[in-house]
This record gives structure tokens, C-alpha cells and sequence, in this order.
């Protein structure tokens, strides 16, 4: 069985997770679109707290007899990995994009470097 | 400053087929505006296709998304100086015979930013499906609700805005479902806001971008950015732009 202090310490850790986020998404330093992931994970996290039956049954399901809150490390580990995995894409993606930007510029420059040399000239 | 002047922004991604027609049929409307197409990365002949009809092309390097492509297109207006500017798609779905209806409350100084409903009673052509349906009443209930006036039509993009709307969108911007999300800045920065109904048209070609799982997670996604934004702090520093 679950203790009730694990129980109330699960529930105010996902809390804080969630209100941490949302003051984030408010000072603008995290967006929207990034934020859900968290706020779902937050949200879950705390669900399983707060519903000590639930966690308990999905333990039994998962042949967790012995220690029914080792379960929410593993959801919680398992939200981990998707939200890295997400950034990953992302960052991916950033560093696509912050390469076509860099080679833009450069052309860019050297087209306006041949512009200014043809204006010289005249 | 561009006296008499007014920019039509356009944002087109892959609109080859429609782009052309969008552009001369603005240019016919009125010869007083001056047509920027805003190019989010397409892969097709988009932007070829515009600058050869006579309009102004920016070239975005990589596709940013509808939020960032239209806000570039009001960065456009506001570094060229121009009053007033009006909004409408690439891809033929608003009718710039309508871009009047619009410009109505700008020049009588009874609006800062207008937008044509196609829900108003008596425009009621427009059906979308069931679940576009159920997504557009949601964003109308909560927008109205938020802001404290009706409004009916949360995501359209047929808009005409004076120098303080540019101005405004130009420094803040949202990004995915721009324009529900820009109803809560609006309010929050005490411009004003009208509707005014208008027809649209089915799309002449392509596709809309929204499939329905991701249209699921845009509702979420932007209901969360409503509420965030009625609760945000606006000490925004303002970008500064030079005015050439």
C-alpha cells in the first residue's frame, strides 16, 4: 500500500510542477507549445497521487505488489523520455533552420559586398 | 509615410495555383493598395508567381507558421510607414470586393483592428464541418466571455487595422490560431475591436492545414494561450523599428 505522506508529497511535487509551468508560460518564458507536455505530465502525475486506488490498481495490473509508488516513478520517467525525445526533434529541427539562416546571411552579405564594390566603381 | 496608401498583406504558403488571381483581383479592387505577399517557404512557384503580378514578395528562409508570416507582413507595414493595412488569404477564400466593408470603421476612427465574420446573422453560407464546427463556437464563447464583447468569428483572417493595430501586432504577435489569441491582446491593450459580416469563399486550391488530431491539440494548446494572456503582465517593451 501507499503511505499516505508519499501520497501528499506526489500530489504537492506534480502541483508545484504544473503552477512552476504556468508561471512560466505568464513571464513569457516558456511557450505555449512547449509547455503542454509538462503540463500533461504534471497533470497525470498528480492524478495518480490524489487517487490512491488508481495508483494501487495500476500497480497490481503492472505485477507491482510490493511498492505500489514505484509506479509513479516509472510514469514519471516515461513522461521524462517523451518530453526529451520531443526536444530533441526540435532541436533538430533549430539547427536546420539556424543553418539556412546563417547561409543566408553570408549570401546575403556577399551579394551586398558585390553591390557596394559595382557602386564604387561607377 | 505613405499618405493615402494602404498595404494589403497577404500570407501564402504553396499557393501557386490561387496566388496570381488573389493578387490581381486586390490590384482591381482598388489601385490604392499596394499588395505584399509574405512567402512563408513554399516550395512552388508562389512568390514568383506574385512579384510578376506586380506585388511586393518577402521570402521567408524557412516555412515559420501562419503567426510569424503574417506578423512579418505587419512588420513590413509599419517599417514602410504606411496607416492603415488590411489582411486577407492567400489562397483566394476572402473577396478584396469586401476589403471596403472593412476599411469602414478604420477611416471613421470607430475601430483600431476589424474583422470579417462569416457568422454574423445573414452571411450564413459558410458550413464547416462538425468538429471545425464545435471549435469555432468554443473560441467565440470564451473569446466574448474574456474580452467582454460578442464577438462570432475568433479565426478569421480578413482584417484591416489602422497604425496602432500594425503597431501593435507588429511587436507581439501569436502563432498557431494567430488571430483568436490577438483578440485577448487587443482587448488587454485597450484597442478597439469590430466585426463586421462578410462572405468567404471555399478555397480555390490547396488544402486548409489542419487535420483533425492536431486541430485537438490546437484547442487545447490555444485555450491555454487565452487564459495565459488575460493573465499576463503587458510591460512589453514595444520594438523599436526606424522608419526609413
Amino acid at each position: 500500500m501507499t503511505s499516505v505522506r508519499t501520497s501528499v508529497a506526489a500530489a504537492i511535487a506534480s502541483l508545484l510542477l504544473i503552477l512552476i509551468v504556468l508561471e512560466l508560460i505568464r513571464g513569457r518564458r516558456l511557450k505555449e507549445r512547449y509547455a503542454l507536455l509538462w503540463l500533461v505530465t504534471g497533470v497525470v502525475l498528480f492524478v495518480l497521487s490524489a487517487w490512491r486506488d488508481g495508483l494501487n490498481t495500476i500497480a497490481g495490473w503492472l505485477g507491482v505488489s510490493t511498492y505500489p509508488p514505484a509506479i509513479l516513478f516509472a510514469i514519471a520517467t516515461l513522461f521524462i523520455i517523451i518530453v526529451l525525445l520531443h526536444y530533441s526533434t526540435v532541436l533538430s529541427q533549430l539547427d536546420d533552420q539556424n543553418t539556412l539562416l546563417a547561409q543566408r546571411v553570408a549570401l546575403l552579405e556577399e551579394r551586398l559586398r558585390a553591390q557596394e564594390e559595382k557602386t564604387d566603381a561607377d | 509615410m505613405r499618405a493615402g496608401r494602404i498595404v494589403a498583406i497577404v500570407p501564402a504558403f504553396n499557393e501557386a495555383g490561387a496566388i496570381g488571381g488573389v493578387v490581381d483581383a486586390i490590384r482591381a479592387a482598388d489601385p490604392a493598395y499596394d499588395v505584399v505577399v509574405i512567402d512563408d517557404g513554399s516550395s512552388d512557384e508562389t512568390g514568383a508567381i506574385a512579384r510578376s503580378r506586380g506585388a511586393a514578395v518577402v521570402t521567408l528562409p524557412y516555412n515559420v507558421g501562419i503567426g510569424g508570416t503574417v506578423q512579418t507582413g505587419f512588420k513590413y507595414a509599419l517599417e514602410h510607414g504606411y496607416e492603415t493595412a488590411v489582411r486577407l488569404d492567400g489562397d483566394g477564400q476572402h473577396d478584396p470586393g469586401e476589403l471596403g466593408k472593412l476599411l469602414g470603421p478604420i477611416h471613421r476612427d470607430e475601430a483600431d483592428i476589424v474583422t470579417g465574420s462569416r457568422f454574423i446573422d445573414g452571411s450564413g453560407e459558410y458550413r464547416p464541418p462538425l468538429a471545425r464546427r464545435i471549435g469555432i463556437v468554443w473560441f467565440a464563447r470564451i473569446v466574448s466571455l474574456l474580452i467582454r464583447q460578442q464577438v462570432t468569428d475568433t479565426t478569421s483572417g480578413f482584417q484591416a487595422l489602422n497604425r496602432k493595430g500594425i503597431a501593435l501586432f507588429a511587436g507581439d504577435y501569436p502563432n498557431d490560431y494567430p488571430e483568436v489569441e490577438a483578440m485577448v491582446l487587443v482587448f488587454k491593450h485597450r484597442l478597439r475591436l469590430v466585426e463586421v459580416p462578410v462572405t468567404m469563399r471555399g478555397r480555390e486550391t490547396g488544402q486548409s492545414s489542419i487535420t483533425f488530431v492536431r486541430s485537438i491539440y490546437y484547442v487545447f494548446k490555444v485555450t491555454l494561450a487565452l487564459f495565459m494572456a488575460m493573465v499576463r503582465r503587458y510591460a512589453v517593451p514595444q520594438e523599436e523599428v526606424r522608419h526609413p
